[in-house]
């Protein structure tokens, strides 16, 4: 298995031949049978189990490059493996630069995901994040996104640094077998939460991603919000759940929780004001990221006060949920891609009425929307289903902390579900709903099937069948909390727990279906005729598409949410600003709204730039004064040396 | 054998009765509200004969609207309808019975709202629209408050079944709760708002500009309309019967108790149901409706009950 690992991996650093010399449709084959071969390759490792470690015949100077392909690691692989083949589909002739930038973006996802020491993890992140970073459009994000991973970067590898000290390797066999404790055990938890905050976009570290997402190419942001986010969780799963042992206390999920939930409403939120469509998504991705973590942070806690099985429901909520929201949002970006490369925008407001001549496209999103907006039967629905249970059944771990963090969680977890329910309508109603905005968008004609068509079947079988999917989770379960785990799956569906709560899918949907065939039996055909419109007047005929000011707009659609939660969260104000009486000058209205974080920012530019100048003032000093400097560290160094060599 | 048999029967009883009972609930607030107000009102069938009358008649579809008007009707009616089914009436430990969790109901019914909103949008015109973005952000504002409560409910039962949660707040000694109390208003306000009631919406307002729930079926006609009243029914039933089964779980006959419990069951219900719309209509009388924006005031108050019965019972239980 580790051989057709190392052939897909092969594979993909082959394919950047073809795309220097710029041939797309090579790149677009090699690339989804590739990634093909790698979702099967994970199939095949989640149902045969191994743990089995590849020494590569390279690597750095100290060592051999390690890979291997356990449950953990082949449940995110399967995940990279499925969109991976969906977004390569969609590759179109672009400039070299970019072409380049796919395979090896694919390359170091893999490569982070199968490394089986600290060396190969941090340069297979890295890869991701630079071959990412090579793909940005615009420049300022580009740099804000750099910034990010940089620091990111930093932090995890500061982590690795400090729990390879107990071992001296790198290997995670030699790191699982010395475990930190105490105060390193901490520092590490300090330094992996922000340094994975950073690049799974978790608040408040969640700035690049609205940003960053909209400026790459539609099937290189797909996977960014997709894969790579969660390739950021995945680190914090290796590096938290699995190499600091299960002897950890119950407040390490608090961080994680806190964080979650605050991502969850704050992404929600931001996704309801947005009018660029990918930034809707970008700013979605940021809540499900959220109810991810509040998923492991929750089975952290349980963990802690040595519950299996809600720890078991909490941690396959959350893995369920890494897969469901993952082809969800590959299928929405790509979607948005091709609406853009049909219709011409992907603002909200220069979209719509898409339905009516790209059906493909129009229902098979509607699948992801409704999937996002965790509507029964759909596959959003059942993991969330199971993170809310195990929300609920948090008051169960009895400690006075957690209870005190689960507390606001719950409703800030279930105000951002239904908040990013209502984003997910809002972009799908404006973009697919309603009438065309422009003569472009009216003549659009459906393209690239196959990349949507194939998600949304994903979306709605995993809906169907969710204990399919849990039962591949189970040997990624049964490697963290040992053969005791259950899966909280049964015959039709769901189940939490012992008491008897349960989400039978099977009945449900079979129930919904039957009832609306039945209602469907009152009666067939209608007639049609002009809206009514509450008696407004018909449109001039130099308005084929009607009036574009009866129409609602992203920013109108957005306003009782703004007016109600957005300005006390995000200081959204509205301004009118009306022309006087008998001037022809048009009115105009103005809403915007700005993310807290921004200000946080902006104070650190200033910190930053109070201190150069403060340091600006040492050029200044007399050799006098400069030798002194010089002399007073030497001596401070020498005593802190001093200190430490202390036995 | 018998008993699964009993449970059948009786829940295909409990469908026709929800079906026959929505409307007429309907048609029973319409007629306590006109007989506060000093008119005679309708008769309490008016509803269902207005569905009759409806359900005849072709429906005329907007000239840009797609296929989402034609089917989220069914879709939202079969949601409302599956979600009525589950709840318990006038017995419990019908065949539906292991489906009916309170985050499944939870689901149906954001299944109907979002079909709702969908077909608000689809003619693409402004009242639509307006009414979908507003009904949204109230949901956005009543969902953390249904989960408190569900979370007061599965703190005591120890599930969210609904089914286990009714004999174990009936059997349990549970007895007078102040958490339950609190969580009970919390859960009502939510009622009163997911149904488009008096101080977020008036379901008889004829201006435009107030309407949240109606606004989105401006362009709706026919059978399509006839469909949407009989959802909007419906989820009224749904949310009175689950506050009958919840906050007054007395008198529910278990399915395979035969006939005379099941009548003893029928004729507690329906006194229950009449007496939570009865309740709901003198509310409505008394109270004026509140600005659009002044709503998430209303169920901020709500989601700060609910918090109290969870810190409530916290204390309580000891757990804290």
């Amino acid at each position: 298995m580790l051989t057709a690992l190392c052939l897909v991996l092969a594979a993909l650093a082959v394919l950047v031949l073809p795309a220097a010399l710029g041939l797309a449709v090579v790149l677009r084959a090699g690339c989804s049978a590739a990634m093909a071969g790698l979702a099967a390759l994970s199939v095949a490792a989640l149902l045969w189990p191994s743990f089995a470690v590849l020494a590569l015949p390279f690597g750095p100077p100290w060592a051999a490059a390690l890979l291997a392909l356990d449950p953990l690691s082949a449940w995110f692989t399967l995940l990279l493996g499925l969109t991976g083949c969906f977004a390569a589909l969609l590759i179109v002739p672009a400039p070299r630069a970019e072409l380049v930038g796919f395979p090896l973006f694919l390359l170091g996802m893999a490569l982070a995901l199968t490394a089986a020491d600290g060396f190969t993890l941090l340069l297979g992140f890295e890869a991701m994040s630079l071959a990412s970073w090579a793909m940005l459009h615009d420049r300022r994000a580009a740099r804000l996104y750099l910034i990010f991973a940089v620091f990111g970067g930093g932090c995890l590898m500061a982590a690795l640094g400090l729990l390879s000290a107990g071992s001296g390797s790198l290997g995670f066999a030699a790191l699982r077998a010395a475990p930190p404790e105490g105060w390193t055990a901490v520092a590490v938890l300090l330094l992996v939460l922000p340094g994975v905050a950073a690049k799974a976009g978790l608040a408040p570290l969640h700035l690049w991603l609205p940003l960053a997402h909209p400026a790459a190419p539609g099937h290189v942001s797909a996977l960014m919000s997709a894969v790579m986010v969660k390739v950021a969780l995945y680190v914090l799963l290796r590096l938290i759940f699995d190499i600091c042992g299960p002897a950890q206390a119950s407040w390490w999920g608090v961080p994680l929780l806190l964080a979650g939930a605050a991502s969850a409403l704050l992404g929600a939120l931001r996704a309801n004001m947005e009018v660029d469509s990918k930034a809707i998504l970008a700013c979605s991705t940021i809540e499900n990221v959220g109810l991810i973590a509040v998923g492991l942070g929750l089975a952290l806690m349980f963990r802690g006060a040595d519950m299996a099985v809600p720890a078991a429901l909490a941690m396959s909520g959350a893995l369920l949920h890494v897969l469901t929201h993952g082809l969800f949002k590959c299928l929405l970006f790509l979607g948005v891609a091709v609406a853009q490369a049909q219709a011409g925008s992907r603002r909200v407001d220069g979209l719509g009425g898409l339905l009516h001549n790209m059906p493909v496209l129009g229902w098979t999103m509607l699948v992801g929307a409704l999937s996002a907006a965790a509507i029964p039967p759909l596959a959003g629905f059942a993991s969330e289903w199971l993170l809310l249970q195990a929300l609920l059944g948090a008051w169960r771990t009895g400690d006075a902390l957690s209870q005190f963090a689960a507390r606001p969680a719950r409703a800030l977890v279930a105000g951002g579900v239904a908040r990013g329910a209502a984003a997910m309508l809002r972009l799908w109603g404006l973009v697919f709903l309603g009438r065309p905005r422009s003569p472009r968008v009216a003549g659009a004609e459906d393209a690239g099937r196959a990349a949507l068509i194939l998600p949304a079947a994903l979306c709605l079988l995993l809906g169907l069948f969710p204990a399919v999917g849990l039962g591949l989770l189970h040997p990624v379960l049964a490697q963290w909390l040992g053969p005791e785990a259950v899966v909280p799956a049964s015959l039709f569906g769901l189940t939490a727990g012992d008491a008897g709560a349960s989400y039978l899918v099977l009945p449900a949907a079979f129930l919904l279906v039957a009832f609306a065939v039945a209602l469907g039996r009152t009666g067939r055909g209608h007639a049609t005729a002009p809206a009514w419109d509450c008696g407004f007047l018909a449109p001039p005929p130099h308005l084929p598409f009607g009036d574009p000011a009866t129409q609602p707009s992203g920013p109108g659609f957005a306003q009782p949410i703004a007016r109600m939660l957005g300005r006390p969260l995000l200081a959204a104000r509205e301004a009118v600003a009306a022309p006087g009486p008998g001037s022809m000058a048009p009115a105009l209205h103005e809403a915007r709204a700005a993310d807290p974080t921004w200000r946080a920012l902006a104070a650190l530019r200033r910190a930053r730039h109070s201190i150069t100048l403060q340091a600006d003032r040492l050029r200044g000093l007399s050799i006098r004064h400069a030798l002194g400097l010089i002399f007073a560290t030497l001596v401070l160094l020498l005593a802190v040396l001093a200190g430490l060599e202390r036995p | 054998m018998i008993s699964a048999l009993a449970g059948f029967l009786a829940q295909l009883l409990h469908v026709a009765l929800v079906v026959v009972l929505a409307p007429l609930l309907v048609g029973f607030v319409r007629l306590v509200k006109a007989r506060l107000m000093g008119r005679r009102g309708p008769p309490i069938t008016q509803p269902w004969r207005d569905i009759r009358k409806l359900l005849r008649k072709r429906p005329v579809v907007a000239a840009g609207a797609t296929a989402i008007t034609t089917t989220a009707p069914h879709l939202a009616c079969a949601a409302s309808l599956l979600a009525a089914a589950l709840v318990p009436g006038f017995a419990h430990g019908m065949s539906l019975a292991p489906l009916a969790d309170l985050l499944l109901l939870a689901g149906l019914l954001a299944t109907a709202r979002v079909a709702l909103a969908l077909a608000g949008m689809d003619a693409g015109t402004a009242f639509g629209g307006m009414g979908a973005a507003r009904a949204l952000s109230f949901a956005a504002f009543a969902e953390p408050v249904l989960l408190l409560c569900i979370l007061v409910l599965a703190m005591i039962a120890g599930t969210t079944n609904l089914d286990v949660m009714l004999v174990s707040l009936r059997d349990g000694g549970v007895g007078l709760r102040v958490s339950l109390a609190l969580a009970a208003v919390a859960l009502v306000a939510v009622a009163l708002v997911e149904n488009g009631r008096m101080p977020a919406d008036n379901p008889a307002t004829h201006l435009e500009l107030t309407m949240v729930h109606e606004a989105m079926l401006l362009e709706a006609s026919g059978r399509h309309l006839a469909l949407w009243e009989m959802a909007a029914a419906l989820q009224l039933l749904v949310w009175l019967a689950l506050l009958s089964a919840l906050f007054l779980p007395w008198g529910v006959a278990p399915a395979d108790g035969g006939p005379v419990a099941w009548l003893w069951g029928l004729a507690t219900w329906l006194a229950k149901l009449g007496a939570l719309a009865f309740a709901l209509a003198v509310f409505e009388s008394a109270v004026a409706k509140l600005r659009v924006f002044r709503v998430p005031e209303f169920l901020g108050a709500a989601l700060l009950l609910a918090a109290l019965a969870v810190a409530l019972l916290f204390v309580s239980t000891g757990l804290a």
